[in-house]
């Protein structure tokens, strides 16, 4: 932990030519960063080794003296650090913003010190595959090793010592950010006061990875995408990207929700048009989805990441019996679904649940009943609130925080 | 937005308090069937006991967890198997194996996940129950079982002779039985047990498993 600066950035200049995004977060983000030079490599599950290598991240509240405080937010597939600000590049506020931040009654930052990191492979500051590699200058692309939930779960790590926090009091994630979440419980069992497992599951299933792999296929069928190096011809796969992006969407949502929101209706016309126009809302609504998702995310991250989450599989990982991962656990743990999530149901959460009861671990489960699928994690649903409140209430006075 | 108030409103029930007097301070407990968390919460304010709850109803878990306690949803009869054995001191079930589709099953996996296992239950022995069948030849309905029949969650009811006979059908050694009436008063020591049947409303009963010859006690039990 020596040798490691840290660049509290201000906000850039976009489109600076260094960088390849269209949002120019990539080498120089709108956050805090850390560096960590080539003599610190970060070692990755795929055999090699990643160095130099930065980590970019916001922070919220203050660190208490004895640096018991701090709550690690991570961050869903498409997500970012800026989970309680107003995000640079969309202008949107930060995306878990009804949920964290001053004086909020669920984690509120006056009381706690939040930091949210990007992940590693994303594009909005921390290293991946839009970033410069050292050895050609040129962006890695497809050159980028391939990561896991594990290697972004140490990046953050490498973050978490050097802000010098030995412990963190929570670590909290839903979907992806579920993932690391558990990875973070099983890894570093001494470093996680309490985990916030939500709307998650412990392995990919078939079905999820099957959504993936239609998503990638888009991407690289589009040509543009350039063998995945479009950065040097100056062109992005957006039509791969935005096709992607329309199908993940579908399964973030429940039908229920779709029905309601937009049901059949047409979208600014009375009448069918006997074309392939976006006769329907729910058409125009998810081509404004891919489209807006383009201006804000690299293909190659979408690729990278999405791999990163089909590889999970935290069982196979501890002798294909998941309770392995999480034996002498003293974390205490509260895992949360939702009723109409079809991505991930609630039976991959009760299969958390079984594994840490097998330790004996100390666990709540709560399935909250909402109808807006996948996505209810991010909304504001005032039971899931609830719980997540009384949940982190209960274990800071366990910790005996103030 | 719904609110949760905390907890120390109501009279604790009759059988919590019982229930609470067999518990040992800073014990581990499961509550099974914990509804809202109320016998959780006294064991928390008054043994600081390390509790955990299971509770089919999702409000129950809900409002549980809200009030910080740790509790799971999930179901008596399907999802005890999975705890080790001896995880805890006192595997608890309070009124709840009533309502277990396996009650047999539920009594063995609470005293192999628990030290002891405590069980409270109706009697549907008491003598109430008794003359009202006697008298109306209908299912009687009381305070303790107010549903008709055929709504009522108690799938299992059993009387104190009946549940005495099921413990020695699991080898389980009655550590402490207490039967009371409807206004919570202790049936005197040494009321036989036909008397309890009789006279107790409900009753709570602390279990060990019977060591079997050869066999080891597991954790020291």
């Amino acid at each position: 932990m020596t040798n490691l600066s840290k660049f509290a950035v201000p906000t850039e200049e976009p489109g600076q030519t260094s960088d390849r995004t269209p949002h120019g977060e990539v080498e120089t983000p709108t956050s805090l960063l850390v560096r960590f030079p080539a003599s610190e490599p970060l070692q990755l599950e795929c055999g090699r080794q990643l160095a130099p290598f930065q980590i970019a991240y916001q922070t919220y509240g203050t660190l208490n003296a004895d640096k018991s405080n701090a709550i690690l937010v991570c961050h869903a597939l498409t997500g970012d650090q800026h989970v309680s600000n107003v995000n640079p590049v969309t202008g949107k506020p930060g995306w878990w913003e009804t949920m964290i931040g001053q004086g909020r009654p669920v984690i509120d930052t006056d009381r706690y010190f939040v930091i949210c990191s990007n992940i590693l492979g994303g594009c909005m500051g921390s290293t991946g595959p839009a970033s410069l590699n050292p050895a050609t200058g040129t962006p890695y692309g497809i050159d980028f090793p391939v990561i896991t939930i594990g290697d972004m779960v140490n990046a953050q790590a490498r973050l978490i010592d050097h802000l010098g926090i030995d412990q963190l009091f929570a670590v909290v994630g839903g979907s992806m950010g579920g993932m690391q979440v558990l990875e973070w419980a099983a890894r570093y069992k001494d470093r996680v006061f309490a985990a916030l497992p939500i709307a998650t599951a412990a392995r990919h299933s078939a079905q999820n990875i099957a959504f993936h792999e239609v998503g990638r296929q888009a991407v690289m069928a589009d040509p543009e995408w350039c063998q995945g190096r479009y950065y040097a011809q100056g062109v992005v796969p957006r039509n791969g990207l935005s096709v992607a992006r329309m199908a993940a969407h579908i399964t973030y949502l429940s039908e229920e929700a779709l029905q309601r929101k937009f049901g059949r209706n047409l979208q600014d016309r009375d009448e069918k048009t006997f074309s392939f126009n976006a006769d329907f809302q729910v058409e125009s609504y998810l081509r404004h989805q891919g489209s807006t998702f383009v201006d804000r995310f690299d293909a190659n991250s979408y690729l990278y990441i999405t791999r990163a989450m089909d590889y999970f599989d935290m069982a196979a990982e501890h002798g294909d019996v998941l309770a392995n991962a999480f034996w002498g656990t003293k974390t205490r743990f509260c895992v949360v679904s939702f009723t109409s999530d079809w991505l991930y149901p609630t039976r991959e959460s009760r299969a958390i649940v079984r594994a840490l009861n097998a330790v004996a671990a100390n666990v709540s489960f709560v399935e909250i009943d909402s109808d807006k699928g996948h996505d209810a994690f991010l909304l504001e649903e005032s039971e899931f609130f609830d719980t997540v409140r009384g949940f982190i209430s209960a274990a800071a006075q366990k910790r005996g925080l103030k | 937005m719904t609110t949760h108030a905390p907890v120390h409103h109501s009279q604790p029930r009759v059988d919590h308090l019982f229930i609470a007097e067999m518990v040992e301070p800073g014990s581990r407990v499961l509550d099974v069937g914990c509804g809202d968390g109320a016998l959780l919460h006294l064991l928390a304010e008054t043994k600081m006991v390390d509790g955990r709850g299971v509770e089919i109803s999702r409000e129950g878990v809900n409002a549980s967890v809200a009030r910080g306690l740790s509790v799971i949803q999930g179901d008596a009869d399907s999802d005890l198997s999975d705890y080790p054995d001896q995880a805890f001191d006192y595997a608890i079930l309070s009124l709840t194996i009533q309502a277990t589709r396996y009650p047999k099953t539920v009594l063995e996996n609470l005293l192999r996940i628990g030290r002891y296992a405590i069980v409270s239950f109706p009697n549907f022995g008491h003598w109430k129950i008794r003359r009202d069948l006697l008298l109306t030849g209908r299912m009687p309905m009381t305070r303790n079982l107010p549903e008709p029949w055929y709504s009522s969650p108690d799938a299992h009811l059993c009387t104190i002779a009946d549940f005495v006979s099921l413990c020695r059908e699991v080898d389980a050694h009655v550590e402490q039985a207490v039967a009371f009436n409807s206004v919570g008063r202790r049936l005197p020591i040494g009321a036989t047990l036909s008397m309890q049947n009789l006279l107790g409303e409900k009753a709570v009963f602390r279990l060990s498993k019977k060591q079997t010859p050869g066999q080891t006690a597991a954790h020291g039990a």
